[in-house]
């Protein structure tokens, strides 16, 4: 079993003018998990990610990181995190080759251009190495701080809103390069408005709001327990819904030869096994029969109560 | 310690010099020879020597001075101020570099910059004027004080501008008259008794006095008086910037 690569205890954060950012933190993040962290704007995601990597001050809890508290060890634990921050913060005038071999050395590698071209390359960035920051595009600058942050190598990648403002194609070219990264062992943290980001690569869902923590979980086992389906079974003729006025959760579709039932899997009863027999008895044939399933963005807006 | 940063730090920050040579260099070696044009050849041929050192001669150390200050403050200011403008600060913050390794390579970037521009108007100023140099070591070492020393307040300077018209602030404002005042074009033995006392409160005086003494032998002040003011301003610095990297202010919320 992977042990606990960044363990967060009781970890707070109150800014001066008594703003509570985060308030009593409680998380353990997986050796080679990707965990989505959702919440609103303001919810703290980006807060929780500076206290870990040391650019804002941890009011009171603790974290480590690889087993090394971020305050005490900061350089033992900063060297293994790579932070791909949501802002473009990029020296204009340098070359792309420079400040990503600039970010290796600052964490304390030699240069190994190798390597650099290995990320250049896996981030379609190669035949841009000797262009400027202020000659590239939104999308490319954005490739520019992910090779930054991979430039050292880090067993952790913390993600804060990667695909903001990018387009589809980047953006699928993101997710392709976070699940190689996984599938090479790099711990990923990503914070991200876009749910179905998280619903197609994160293992786990943390959901925060108001500097809280509302949720950490699997993914899948929460689309389970908070997954509802609604399954639309179109039969042959108008029905009599009385006839089934005995099943929860069950109503007439608008054509009147519908039954709409709300299920939930985390419902272990035989309540839709009873249901099809029912319309078999009652002389009903079944045309069609559709599912739609609630997305995690819904569950999400259910337990932030939007 | 981490090497590899202090050199990245260093080479990124020389790299920006080199790419703006004329606005780095060029430009303050050039306002200089102009002083020493107008003050040193035109107006100096016409004064009396002072310490039986020609009025032109005279003004060379002072005139380094005010260009290495200047020059100091406004590198270490804006290579620290940038990174906050543009927040790349941040990555600086979350990599695996102690405040001190930060300081090390901005401020000995800085400096290289400042000493080069002070040799290259010593240079320059030796083809106009004739000047000895009678305590070459400690010429130099002075010399880099004051860039270390000024470095470490344009530093200081940088932290704390919320604007590019605050990183100008305190140099056009503050240093500049410090400097002017502090004797760079005069002795201050040629002020009125009472002028001369106010004068010792402008802490600029020692650092000119002591680098006029090792151009020259002879000086305003007491040399150890001089080196003492500049190892306590450069001490003074160390400790605010320390301070400020340890409280977080303006760099870390």
């Amino acid at each position: 079993m992977n042990q606990n690569i960044i363990q967060i205890s009781h970890l707070s954060k109150t800014y001066k003018d008594g703003t509570v950012a985060l308030e009593d933190i409680n998380l353990n993040i997986t050796d080679g998990e990707i965990i989505a962290l959702l919440g609103p704007n303001g919810a703290g995601k980006t807060t929780l990610i500076s206290a870990i990597c040391g650019i804002t001050n941890i009011s009171s809890g603790k974290v480590t990181v690889g087993g090394h508290d971020v305050v005490e060890n900061y350089k033992k634990t900063r060297a293994l995190i790579g932070l791909v921050p949501q802002e473009i913060a990029l020296q204009p005038f340098e070359k792309v080759i420079d400040v990503v071999r600039y970010s290796r050395n600052l964490f304390g590698c030699a240069n190994d251009d190798a390597h650099i071209e290995k990320i250049l390359r896996r981030l379609l960035l190669w035949d841009k190495k000797d262009k400027r920051i202020v000659e590239l595009s939104g999308g490319m600058k954005r490739r520019v701080i992910i090779a930054k942050a991979l430039s050292h190598e880090p067993k952790i990648l913390f993600l804060d809103e990667p695909t903001a403002g990018v387009d589809v194609d980047l953006r699928f070219d993101m997710w392709a390069l976070i699940k190689k990264l996984r599938e090479d062992g790099t711990t990923i943290i990503l914070t991200t408005h876009y749910i179905e980001e998280a619903e197609e690569i994160a293992d786990r869902i943390s959901i925060i709001d108001k500097g809280k923590i509302q949720l950490t979980e699997q993914k899948a086992e929460l689309m389970q327990r908070l997954g509802k389906k609604v399954i639309n079974i179109k039969l042959d003729q108008e029905i009599d819904i009385k006839l089934f006025s005995d099943e929860h959760n069950l109503s007439q579709g608008s054509d009147k030869s519908s039954i709409i039932i709300h299920y939930s899997d985390a419902k272990k009863d035989d309540s839709l096994d009873r249901l099809l027999i029912k319309i078999k008895k009652e002389k009903y044939k079944i045309l069609n029969i559709e599912t739609d399933e609630k997305s995690l963005e819904e569950i999400f807006l259910d337990i932030v109560g939007k | 310690m981490n090497f590899y940063a202090i050199k990245a730090i260093y080479v990124f920050e020389m790299s920006r010099t080199l790419r703006t040579l004329i606005q780095s260099i060029a430009s303050p070696v050039i306002s200089t020879v102009l002083y020493f044009i107008v003050f040193g050849s035109a107006i100096g041929s016409r004064m009396e020597d002072i310490s039986d050192v020609s009025y032109g001669s005279f003004i060379v150390p002072g005139l380094i001075l005010l260009t290495v200050c200047l020059q100091s403050i406004s590198n270490a200011s804006f290579s620290i101020y940038f990174p906050k403008f543009i927040g790349s600060i941040n990555e600086l913050l979350s990599a695996p570099v102690s405040y001190l390794e930060l300081v090390i390579g901005f401020i000995s970037a800085a400096v290289t910059k400042s000493m080069t521009i002070g040799l290259i108007i010593l240079i320059t100023a030796s083809f106009l004027v004739d000047i000895e140099i009678k305590h070459p070591i400690w010429m130099v070492c002075i010399l880099f004080l004051s860039c270390v020393s000024f470095s470490l307040m344009g530093f200081i300077v940088g932290i704390w501008a919320r604007s590019f018209e605050q990183i100008t602030i305190i140099p056009d404002l503050i240093i500049t008259p410090l400097v002017f005042l502090g004797g760079s074009f005069y002795s201050i033995s040629l002020l009125p008794d009472f002028w001369q006392k106010v004068t010792l409160f402008n802490p600029v005086v020692y650092l000119i006095s002591g680098f006029r003494w090792a151009f020259f032998g002879n000086a305003d002040v007491y040399i150890g008086y001089s080196i003492l003011a500049i190892l306590v301003f450069t001490f003074t610095c160390m400790l605010i910037i320390w301070r400020i990297f340890k409280t977080g202010y303006r760099i870390k919320s």
